[in-house]
């Protein structure tokens, strides 16, 4: 959908996600080596979907939800993983009062990624 | 080719305090781990897999059907069929390949969101998940290519593909000239990640 359309009151608004077409600066060539937190929360993601929990549309929606000011604020996988989070607790997996005791555990153990991640082990 | 051999920084946030996303990730991992749901291991494994998926895997395929003309077919008619026969592991993923020829070239986005070939190319780089590239590309492909220092003739026509979470693209870049004794392994090395994005030739 054109800008042009866009005037166009006939037209529904256009959805902040669907960004094809809008006004936009240079590309910048941007790119970086994912760090093994964020290949976790792919791995998650991606495990939750085989697994039944919900589907890349459920994961699409929730990251819809969050807006244009998430999409600015937050890197790719900081809104992942509150999408991940959103999706299991919808679907019955998680609840919040033990995502919230556990993170507070984490906190409590260390300063950095490293110093509180390095206990997972099988359960 | 400017974007092949980059430097991939970490950002600076990697090595820093810990961040609310990371304790959110250890959480959800280690509560699904304690209810049996998944294993460290499983988690593991599927990180492994997703790092073992690069754009060798795509060069494989685009190699094969520079030099194998019933592949190339196969490639164009059912793409996830022909990547399968070659070992490679598409799940549910509907893959189209899309042909550079002398007179048309073709580029993919996902306007929506960050939609990639993701089995054949491993994780997208983040410039093809930014607002300027998803905004632009289907409105001034030729200005975008310019910014990756590709120039097309104006009489060649641009075909931009916009990806969906079903349906994703990958590119058949031109076979480059002088290539015609190369082996199909060092035909595999000629290709790249952006050229089967389609924002370089090669």
């Amino acid at each position: 959908m054109s800008t042009e359309d866009q005037n166009d009151p006939t037209r529904p608004p256009k959805a902040w996600f669907d960004m094809g077409g809008d006004l936009a600066g240079a590309v910048v060539p941007e790119e970086h080596d994912y760090a093994l937190w964020e290949k976790r929360v792919d791995a998650l993601v991606m495990l939750s979907q085989k697994k039944g929990f919900f589907t890349v549309d459920g994961l699409r929606r929730a990251l819809e939800d969050m807006g244009p000011d998430a999409f600015e604020r937050l890197s790719y996988y900081e809104r992942w993983v509150a999408a991940l989070r959103r999706n299991l607790v919808e679907a019955g997996v998680l609840t919040p009062e033990e995502l919230a005791t556990r993170m507070e555990e984490i906190r409590a153990r260390g300063a950095t990624y490293g110093d509180v991640s390095a206990g997972a082990t099988d359960g | 080719m400017p974007h092949d051999h980059a430097p991939h920084p970490y950002r600076p946030d990697q090595d820093g305090p810990l961040t609310e996303a990371q304790v959110t990730e250890i959480a959800i991992r280690e509560l699904l781990i304690e209810k049996g749901i998944t294993t460290a291991s499983e988690v593991t494994a599927e990180v492994e897999a997703m790092d073992a998926r690069s754009p060798a895997q795509g060069a494989r395929v685009i190699a094969r059907a520079w030099t194998d003309a019933d592949f190339k077919a196969r490639l164009l008619a059912d793409g996830t069929a022909a990547c399968e026969e070659l070992g490679i592991e598409m799940g549910t993923l509907k893959l189209v390949a899309l042909e550079n020829t002398e007179t048309t070239h073709n580029v993919i986005v996902c306007t929506l969101c960050s939609c990639y070939p993701r089995n054949l190319l491993g994780l997208p780089p983040d410039w093809y998940k930014s607002r300027a590239y998803r905004s632009r590309t289907v409105k001034e492909p030729r200005a975008v290519l310019r910014e990756f220092g590709t120039r097309l003739p104006d009489k060649m026509a641009v075909r931009v593909h916009d990806s969906t979470a079903d349906m994703r693209y990958l590119v058949i870049p031109s076979r480059p000239e002088g290539s015609d004794t190369l082996t199909e392994d060092a035909l595999a090395a000629l290709v790249t990640r952006d050229g089967m994005i389609g924002v370089t030739q090669l």
